[in-house]
């Protein structure tokens, strides 16, 4: 049912936005790469054909930094740099992939799927699954936990539904809203594990001051916002083989 | 002739009836005729003996305490006005041996002054650091802050004077000096005790800041929970307004600064800088990625000069006295003077300036006086809620900058929490991992979930579900926390977890290791 989606899509996503600075030369695994000034180690990465896993990021909102799946190394710097959120220097030696930023990316994407329905992780397609495929993940070792799953669909919308269940908090949603429409109808509420994405004060989307443009639908990297066409019947959560 | 008696007006002589004892010492001073001058002053940070009572004599200040207003009445009968002998009497206060043994620089007027009395601040030295800094170059103060040494005392231990060049250096305007006064470490209140007795040394040291790195604004953004603060903040910024301090030209130069105090929303996370930064801004405070750094573009996007409130306080005396005196103090990198928080099952408990190189034995003992409970301790969390765990071997680290570091300890604000062999350290980890859960601002995935699944982990270990696998996950786990988290409050937790297990792993149901060398 997403091959209309994956129709849409054209081109490659850079990441993050292009920047018109003079040229950079840096070096990503061991290849020449040349980016304008500003631009993200991300975007060079992916210029130079070597594209970071990234769930956070894409070239049409401003990088933010927040999933930690595009960890590099840069020669020189402590730590694991994100790649969405460093800018490139010159001369700068980035390297994407290698055995510990595996065991880093696959540490942090399977936390997500432990708080992700089991039954979208097979056969789906997203940029979620994507990335899982790209970080080569398909399941978690923490077993059954605190999640959100249980947590109700709001449909009220007439055209698109937002089902947390399938929620990253990756705020792409809130972003997009913010930056391209200006319309700041969406927001994260609560803290630390209780964070979730609300519309206005907690309302429902329709209640909400959403102008129903359609933008965070389109930013979801996770279908947890999706249009309600896609779906002949209305909208069902997977079910669980088992149950 | 007037006898002068002080009575703290800090929060924690309050919370233990300052008030009551200040107005009961007033009416038997009137039913006794005696003309007294009663001044509620700053404390002086031994809060086992609040109320603490000092009596001016001829020779000097005698100190009773704890006062309840019931002691009162005996007090006079014994003649205290006159520093009479008491079972609750201290003797001269400046030789008790918990005061004598310190080096108080920062807190040079602790328990001397009345906060909010303009003529008593500069009577004890107050202004002349500000007015040395106004007849210097704006660099020559920078490079003062510099050659002092003085490192951030919120918790990152970047050193200060580093930080204002690079503010001073910026070329945009306006810029801005902002105050982290939000204090969340657990068993932390230094900067209450700054705030709510001695304003005008961190207004001072505001305005230094503002002068050398070309800000004329500044922000105090305080925790909702001190009111106290809040109020007498506000009362000095009133005065030095009103005294041609703060305003268009302050002490007559040609430099304008003034400031206000913003109140928080109750959140630890609001202490990050950045997140600080956004929820000044009127955001939900969320922490923002760096670079670009605050000191680059910090509040609005301006040059931003982020201070935790000792590490401006400690300013004054720096212009005053010079950077090469301030860094007489101290070991190795960590220069100065650290105003040390004694918290949790301690008999003395309260604030130590001592330069750095002490160890965490002579404080824990010679000046806290073992445990309350009497029994051994167990455990010490230095640095706050994200601090590791020690046990009895590591207490002869002094404090110490790079000494902590090395066992994954921190200085951080100077809070150290102490526990006794009652304590399960299991359920300090898994609290650890509960604390992150709740607090971190859940921006990024490794605390965000990592946090749950890390508490949920432990709590398998605990009841013997799977241990091995458990137990190797939850360190998997923590290395994901540690090196993928955006800020250290997700990179830093599992840092009390992983010392839990290191120490004390029996109380987890692991095998305890060899008990190795680890100093
Ligand atoms: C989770 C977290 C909480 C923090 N809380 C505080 C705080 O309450 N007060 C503070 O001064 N610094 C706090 N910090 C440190 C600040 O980010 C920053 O380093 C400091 O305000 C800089 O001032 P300084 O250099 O004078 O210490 C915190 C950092 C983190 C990561
Ligand atoms: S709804 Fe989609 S875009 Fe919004 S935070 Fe959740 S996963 Fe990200
Ligand atoms: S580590 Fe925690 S507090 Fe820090 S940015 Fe990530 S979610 Fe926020
Ligand atoms: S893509 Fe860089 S942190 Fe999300």
């Amino acid at each position: 049912m997403w091959s209309e989606l994956r129709d849409l899509r054209e081109g490659q996503d850079l990441g993050t936005p292009p920047r018109g600075g003079e040229p950079v030369a840096l070096v990503v695994d061991g290849k020449p790469v040349t980016v304008p000034a500003g631009s993200s180690v991300m975007l060079a990465a992916a210029t130079g054909r070597c594209p970071v896993p990234k769930l956070c990021a894409t070239d049409t909102l401003e990088a933010f930094g927040s999933c930690r799946v595009c960890l590099v190394e840069i020669q020189g710097r402590k730590g694991y740099p994100a790649a969405c959120t460093t800018l490139v220097e010159p001369g700068m030696v980035v390297t994407t992939q290698s055995p510990r930023l595996h065991e880093l990316r696959k540490g942090v994407v399977e936390l997500y799927l432990s708080d992700f329905p089991k039954e979208d992780v097979p056969g789906g397609w997203s940029e979620l699954h994507e990335t899982l495929q790209q970080v080569g993940v398909t399941g978690h070792p923490y077993g059954q936990g605190e999640n959100h799953l249980q947590a109700p669909v709001d449909d009220s919308n007439p055209y698109f539904l937002f089902d947390p269940a399938k929620c990253i908090v990756c705020s792409r949603c809130v972003r997009a809203c913010e930056e391209i429409q200006g319309t700041f109808a969406l927001t994260i509420q609560g803290r630390g594990f209780a964070s979730q994405v609300a519309a206005s004060q907690g309302e429902r989307f329709l209640d909400s001051e959403c102008v129903s443009c359609g933008a965070c639908v389109q930013a979801c990297p996770t279908h947890s916002l999706v249009e309600k066409s896609l779906f002949e019947g209305g909208y069902q959560r997977a079910q669980s083989p088992k149950a | 002739m007037t006898i002068k008696v002080c009575v703290p007006r800090d929060a924690a002589a309050l919370s233990v009836g300052a008030d009551a004892t200040a107005a009961a010492i007033a009416t038997a001073a009137q039913l006794a005729g005696q003309t007294i001058q009663l001044v509620r002053t700053s404390s002086r940070g031994m809060f086992w003996l609040e109320p603490f009572v000092e009596v001016e004599t001829a020779s000097g200040r005698v100190g009773y305490g704890p006062v309840t207003a019931e002691d009162v009445p005996g007090l006079f009968a014994a003649g205290f006005l006159q520093g009479g002998a008491h079972p609750l009497a201290h003797g001269k206060v400046e030789a008790m041996p918990f005061l004598a043994r310190q080096e108080r620089l920062t807190f040079a007027r602790a328990g001397l002054t009345d906060p909010l009395s303009l003529a008593d601040y500069e009577a004890h030295g107050g202004l002349r650091g500000l007015r040395r800094a106004l007849g210097m170059a704006p660099t020559a103060v920078v490079e003062e802050v510099v050659a002092s040494g003085l490192r951030g005392r919120g918790g990152a231990g970047f050193p200060t004077g580093i930080k204002w060049r690079t503010v001073a250096g910026a070329p945009a305007q306006p810029k801005y000096v902002v105050v982290n006064a939000d204090e969340g470490d657990s068993g932390t209140y230094s900067d209450r005790m700054v705030m709510e007795g001695d304003p005008y040394v961190l207004l001072e040291g505001m305005a230094i800041a503002g002068y050398a790195t070309g800000a004329s604004f500044g922000y105090i953004y305080l925790r909702s929970e001190y009111p106290h603060a809040l109020a007498v903040l506000n009362e000095a910024l009133a005065t030095l307004r009103a005294r041609g301090v703060y305003g268009r030209s302050v002490l007559g130069s040609d430099f304008a600064f003034d400031a206000e105090v913003r109140v928080g929303a109750g959140a630890y996370i609001c202490g990050e800088e950045t997140a600080l930064l956004e929820s000044l801004e009127g955001k939900r405070g969320m922490v923002r990625f760096k670079p670009p750094l605050p000191a680059i573009k910090g509040l609005f996007g301006q040059p931003t000069v982020v201070n935790n409130v000792v590490s401006l306080a400690s300013v004054p005396i720096i212009l005053d006295r010079g950077g090469a005196h301030y860094a007489d103090f101290g070991m190795g990198r960590s220069r100065g003077t650290l105003p040390i928080q004694l918290a949790g099952n301690v008999k003395r408990a309260g604030l130590v300036e001592k330069a750095f190189g002490v160890t965490l034995r002579q404080l824990i003992e010679d000046y806290g006086g073992g445990t309350r409970s009497g029994r051994p301790v167990r455990a010490v969390q230095v640095g706050g809620p994200l601090g590791a765990y020690f046990d009895q071997r590591l207490l002869d680290l002094p404090l110490d900058y790079e000494a902590l570091a090395q066992h994954k300890g921190m200085v951080g604000h100077g809070g150290i929490v102490v526990f006794d062999d009652t304590v399960d350290m299991a359920e300090q980890a898994r609290y650890a991992m509960e604390f992150c859960a709740v607090e971190s601002c859940g921006k990024c995935t490794p605390c965000r979930i990592g946090s749950t699944r890390g508490r949920e982990l432990i709590e398998k270990i605990v009841r013997g579900e799977d241990v091995a696998r458990n137990h190797r996950q939850l360190l998997a786990l923590c290395d994901v926390m540690e090196n993928a988290s955006l800020c250290a409050l997700g990179g830093m937790a599992p840092w009390p977890v992983l010392s839990a297990l290191q120490y004390f792993p029996g109380d987890f149901g692991l095998p305890e290791k060899e008990p190795a060398h680890v100093v």
